[in-house]
């Protein structure tokens, strides 16, 4: 297998090759004698052999410019901008929220008090899943993963005294994502920006929510028609603001190996741009707005290689299958966070050593924001401190470690671009089966997807409980050690403090124009009018999430699940 | 079949709104290995929907997983639940994102036993087979 990726009638070099039998047959023989090898086999996490050696043989037919290229031109390989962190380092961005929106918004500030460069939402699960605070099935659920907002005024609460023309803002909403990207418009109005200047982010990938994730409301065929209308508004009205992050992150968190995170990631993708194309935009209006997001995960090299074989690969597929013509139609930017399945409860201060290297992983890939997780993320929401730690671990890896100075800098590494190489041709190998089940939508419908992330899974699993995989401090060098103490909790007065404000603002609106709202947006969503601007308009009536959410289940219906 | 031959009856339950259902469908696959019957619920159940499938399934045990934080609402609502059906004697037991501290209070409302993050599916196949009861019996059969 390793030696079929050599093509020695196009490699010139035959000294090369005989030099390389010479040190096999002495150097290394000898040395294999004297100490065989720690196993007969050295694989990735994708079960990618690794060679012992990397050598230019490995990369014999490589031609430079088209396989790498030159930073910010496709296909990208080696980074989105000509001078990547020379210019400016990474947008450092943690992901963040808990309990109501003010204690949220102090979060906030202490984030960016901290030297964060971008805010990075996170809504509580009856946010995501288009409940409000009150509703039965929120019971126990409120402010526990993110953030509680039910309503503009909880919005408002979350940003205030947050500049919103001058931050960026990402937000991880998918299924009512329409109405977080109202609510957050509605607020800058109220600080007197226009929609025009707002930067940031809106997750709105609905896809791997049914392959991964779980907060779906809809089937996934209107959900497909939300997003694309999500597109088409942001185009018109909000051209700063990335209106997808199609990500990989949750994927990887399941159970994907890194080549299925990238043919899974670049497969939705390629379903959003056929959706945008079928709902009449034009390639080149919408395809630089796309945004990705990926896992950094153990596996350093192969992390490395991972992000720059995403950016080859996409910039092929938009130029090969799409003939997009703007080279940023081609361009994958991306977000990164570190893996948080890696993250152990056992002697969590290792954690702080997993995220540095995955981290580190994630700026040699050219990463534009990177979110690091804290060392307490395997038993609870992170405390103030591990935040800060986990902030400082980007600060030092931007300022002390080197590794920003030049652009991306593991290129030519003969075992990394082999590495570049085998993670592109694997995930184009998934990428075609799927075009064959009749694109993402069918492979997920299928449960394609899902059966692979599950296999990988349980493959993992068994590894480390067979310890061929050592977890320090789970399965092998293992202490007795108390319980952490300091935890993050999110008290029961939470739910009853939000509930309290919800029902004030119910309280407070005029009924007539929030019936009438309501009414616009289902009118929108039966017919083909963009469901966006009714949302708006309703939002700004203090109309809740729950309430919208509603008036599109009434037409859309729910999804049941597989 | 004789019911002293039946094989372990289990269902694997996500309660709440979390997604996370990677360690639930991992259980799930080593008990079924482990020779078990095991039934899943799939993500997103009311602790309602869980208690009525466990019933309707004569289930012996039945492990909830949860990583949103709301374990402390939602599994002993479960208990309860199965008390209400007549079957509190299925065996209930958890995993997912449950700090050490709060097991006690998840015992005293009847879970049985909380597999904290790295625990192995080897863990939790040993404690159920140590924990069954006489076939048939978790439902009065």
């Amino acid at each position: 297998m390793a030696q079929a990726r050599q093509h020695p009638a196009l490699n010139p070099d035959a000294g090369l090759v005989k030099e390389a039998e010479r040190w096999e047959s002495t150097i290394l023989g000898a040395s294999l004698a004297k100490l065989p090898e720690r196993k007969p086999r050295f694989e990735t996490s994708s079960g990618i052999p690794v060679r012992r050696l990397y050598t230019p043989l490995d990369r014999g037919a490589a031609d430079y410019a088209a396989d790498l290229g030159w930073p910010g031109e496709p296909p990208f390989t080696r980074g989105v901008q000509p001078t990547m962190y020379r210019g400016r380092y990474w947008t450092m961005r943690q992901y963040a929220g808990y309990a109501t929106a003010q204690e949220t918004n102090a979060r906030y500030r202490y984030l960016l008090k901290h030297g964060q460069t971008g805010l990075s939402v996170a809504f509580d699960l009856p946010t995501q899943i288009g409940y409000d605070s009150d509703h039965p099935l929120a019971k126990g659920e409120v402010g526990k993963v993110g953030v509680a907002v039910s309503s503009l005024e909880d919005a408002a609460a979350l940003f205030d005294s947050i500049p919103l023309g001058q931050v960026s803002t990402s937000m991880t909403i998918n299924a009512t994502a329409g109405v977080l990207l109202a609510m957050y418009a509605g607020v800058a109005k109220g600080q007197g920006v226009k929609p025009e200047a707002l930067q940031g982010t809106v997750q709105n990938d609905i896809l791997k929510e049914y392959v991964a994730r779980g907060t779906y409301i809809f089937p996934p065929r209107p959900s497909m028609r939300i997003v694309t209308d999500i597109f088409a508004f942001c185009r018109e009205r909000m051209p700063r603001f990335n209106p997808i992050s199609i990500s990989g992150y949750h994927i990887r968190e399941a159970g994907a190996t890194a080549v299925q995170e990238v043919a899974f990631t670049l497969a939705n993708g390629i379903a959003y741009v056929e959706a945008a194309l079928a709902a009449g935009l034009e390639v080149d209006e919408f395809a630089g707005r796309l945004s990705f997001f990926f896992n950094s995960h153990n596996n350093f090299l192969e992390e490395i290689a991972k992000f720059r074989a995403a950016r080859r690969l996409w910039a092929r597929i938009m130029r090969e299958r799409f003939n997009a013509a703007k080279p940023e139609s081609a361009m994958l930017r991306f977000h990164t966070q570190t893996a948080g399945c890696t993250l152990t409860a056992q002697q969590p201060d290792n954690n702080v050593v997993r995220v540095a290297y995955q981290a580190l992983a994630a700026v040699l890939g050219g990463t534009q924001s990177l979110h690091t997780n804290s060392r307490d993320e395997a038993l609870a929401l992170p405390t103030e401190e591990s935040v800060r730690i986990a902030l400082r671990t980007q600060q030092i890896i931007a300022h002390e470690s080197g590794a920003a100075d030049t652009v991306d800098p593991l290129a030519g590494s003969y075992c990394v671009e082999a590495l570049t190489d085998e993670i592109e041709t694997r995930a184009r190998q998934y990428i075609d089966r799927i075009d064959e089940m009749g694109g993402a939508v069918a492979a997920i419908e299928a449960g394609f997807m899902q059966n692979e992330i599950a296999e990988s899974a349980y493959r993992h699993q068994k590894e480390v409980e067979r310890k061929e995989r050592v977890v320090v401090g789970v399965n092998d060098f293992k202490v007795e050690e108390k319980p952490p103490c300091r935890l993050l909790r999110i008290r029961p007065e939470v739910e009853r403090r939000q509930r309290r404000q919800l029902a004030s603002c119910r309280k407070r609106r005029d009924e007539g124009a929030v019936a009438a709202a309501l009414s616009s947006v289902k009118k929108a969503a039966s017919g083909t009018d963009n469901v966006m601007d009714p949302i708006m308009d309703a939002v700004e009536a203090r109309a809740t999430l729950g309430e919208i959410s509603d008036a599109l289940r009434d037409v859309f219906g729910e999804y049941e699940g597989r | 079949m004789n019911p002293k031959n039946r094989k372990i009856r289990v269902l694997i339950a996500k309660p709440g709104l979390d997604g996370h259902d990677r360690g639930a469908k991992v259980v799930a696959r080593a008990l079924r290995d482990a020779g078990m019957e095991v039934i899943y619920t799939g993500i997103r159940q009311t602790p309602e929907a869980i208690a009525s499938a466990a019933v309707q399934e004569g289930v012996d045990f039945v492990g909830l997983s949860c990583l949103s934080g709301a374990h402390g609402h939602l599994f002993p609502e479960v208990v309860r639940l199965l008390k209400a059906h007549g079957a509190g004697k299925v065996r209930v037991f958890g995993g997912g994102i449950i700090p050490e501290s709060d097991i006690p209070a998840l015992k005293r409302a009847g879970i049985r036993k909380v597999f904290p993050p790295g625990s192995t599916t080897g863990d939790i196949v040993d404690w159920i087979l140590n924990a069954r009861l006489p076939v048939g019996e978790a439902h009065g059969t």
